[in-house]
């Protein structure tokens, strides 16, 4: 599966999140806090919020909870 | 009010859930299961083929959260597309449990992890292969993500144990009234051969610039610091209770308080699994079997599984015991750690506060959109603080899913 994280392409194994996509294109950093330090994903499972990206132009999207689709465009830091 | 559209209606596709919604669709009730994952299996069967077992006579709604219930027998469900209301006439609410974080100094740089969170977003593709990775907190946990992450390709540097050793050795000694669990833990200390297992050892801090490079770990009088990719760190697990709360189910020590047959202290509302206390697979399967049967009305079916369900509250309370977290994490924090991470509030604001109240009028510390999931098994251990009222949404929801279940009240 084909997707871009930051204007980058990765392909995406089937079945895979989309904080999985970011990792695989290298990033690290998913979004800042509120008094901007970096964060990336805590819990896996949907409850702490510090996955977040922007998805298809969406803000605020958990990536841990969210499946990779042909096509998505995710950016973070955002 | 609508229809209620399902005669048992479970939260949770865990396996308490499933085992619940099967047991309840085999007595011939109208079932349904909804779960804010995309597929099922809750935690432990995250990306595993066992949900498959389970998964018959009744409907799957995924990737569906419940926010907020508008009315007695009705829930408001938010989806990514979408939100809607869902009738029931009886309840089950099995929304498992979440992993307890203790802060300390770095713990909020990227890729310092839960322990089961780091194991859930390497099921879900994140690549771990050839990362060097610590591992630490408390609780059995541990040992089954450290053997998982092994076994995808990491590199497992040590796994650090807060309990002592002789609280093991004792809790040991007990898995001999369980044979079961104790050819699990032996299968498991195989497959981690060569990795230290180091008890009553915890991390004192993470070090990195924009992200992880080092953890700092303690273990009697020594200390030192072990470079790593990752930290997969969590301190046991606390029950997903407030969907419960919500709904005025009454809490107790544990979890969700229910009755033999699972029922909690609001009619037609039962809960099973981990919601009600921490016991594993085992108890949670059996506790889901007796609610769906007591749900449908198939009270002699539930019964004959009292005894089964005694056997692996044993093994749980053992267990709590076993792992019971030490009070030197509770000084981990330093006055300008921050506690809550979505409004980045350091612990020593919170503790400049009398309470749950005013910490939240003054702070906003859970406040942010993890609603205090994340910062509340930490000030609960750090403050002993709990919070008290649960209000809908559940999670921040769109503003339309919101007005329309303002709409029904
Ligand atoms: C991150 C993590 C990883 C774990 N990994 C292991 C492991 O590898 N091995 C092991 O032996 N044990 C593991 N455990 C312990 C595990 O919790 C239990 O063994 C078992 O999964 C408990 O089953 P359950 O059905 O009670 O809850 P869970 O399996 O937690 O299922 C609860 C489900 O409810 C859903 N839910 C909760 N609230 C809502 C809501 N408002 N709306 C919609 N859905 C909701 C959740 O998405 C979840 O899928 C893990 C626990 C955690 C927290
Ligand atoms: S990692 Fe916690 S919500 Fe995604």
């Amino acid at each position: 599966m084909k997707l871009l994280v930051n204007g980058k392409p990765v392909e995406a194994p089937a079945g895979s999140m989309v904080s999985a996509a970011v990792a695989l294109a290298g990033a690290w950093l998913y979004r800042r806090s509120v008094t901007g330090e970096p964060r990336g994903p805590l819990c896996g499972m949907g409850i702490c919020f510090e996955c977040r990206v922007t998805i298809g132009g969406k803000p605020h999207q958990r990536s841990c909870q969210i499946p990779c689709a042909e096509g998505m465009e995710v950016r973070t830091d955002e | 009010m609508t229809d209620p559209r399902f005669d048992v209606l479970v939260v949770g596709a865990g396996p308490a859930g499933l085992a619940a919604a099967r047991r309840a669709a085999e007595s011939g009730a109208r079932v349904a299961v909804l779960d804010d994952n995309p597929t099922p299996g809750g935690q432990i069967w995250r990306a595993r083929p066992e949900p498959a077992r389970w998964l018959s006579g009744y409907q799957v709604i995924l990737g569906a959260r419940v926010i907020a219930a508008p009315a007695a027998g009705c829930l408001t469900v938010e989806t990514l597309q979408a939100d809607f209301e869902i009738g029931y006439r009886a309840l089950i609410l099995a929304t498992g449990a979440r992993e307890r974080f203790l802060p300390f100094p770095g713990w909020t740089l990227p890729n310092v992890m839960g322990a089961g969170g780091l194991q859930a977003l390497a099921k879900s593709g994140l690549p771990i292969a050839g990362k060097r990775i610590v591992v630490a907190g408390s609780g059995p946990l541990l040992l089954a993500v450290a053997g998982y992450l092994r076994g995808h390709g990491a590199r497992v540097a040590l796994i650090a144990e807060q309990t002592e050793r002789a609280a093991l050795l004792r809790f040991g000694a007990s898995l001999a009234a369980h044979p079961g669990k104790l050819r699990q833990a032996v299968e498991l200390r195989a497959r981690l051969l060569g990795v230290p297992y180091l008890t009553g050892c915890w991390p004192v801090s993470a070090q990195g610039a924009e992200r992880l490079e080092s953890v700092t770990l303690r273990r009697g009088a020594k200390n030192w610091t072990e470079p790593c990719d990752y930290l997969a760190c969590g301190f046991g697990l606390i029950p997903n209770t407030e969907l419960a709360e919500m709904l005025g189910c009454r809490i107790g020590a544990s979890g969700v308080a229910v009755d033999d047959d699972q029922r909690t202290s609001v009619p037609a509302i039962f809960s099973a699994g981990e919601a009600t206390g921490i016991g594993g697979l085992d108890l949670a399967l059996v506790e889901g079997e007796i609610a769906g049967y007591a749900a449908a009305g198939r009270t002699r079916e539930a019964s004959s599984r009292f005894a089964l369900r005694q056997q692996h509250r044993r093994f749980a309370t053992a267990l709590e015991k076993a792992f019971a977290l030490r009070d030197e994490l509770r000084s981990l924090a330093a006055p300008e750690t921050l506690v809550c991470r979505c409004e980045d509030v350091s612990y020593a604001r919170i503790r400049a506060c009398s309470g749950w109240r005013e910490a939240k009028l003054h702070t906003r510390c859970g406040m942010g959109p993890c609603q205090g999931r994340v910062c509340g098994g930490a000030v609960e251990f750090l403050m002993g603080w709990r919070s008290e009222s649960v209000r809908p949404p559940l999670y921040p929801a769109r503003v339309e899913s919101l007005a329309r279940s303002g709409q029904d009240r």
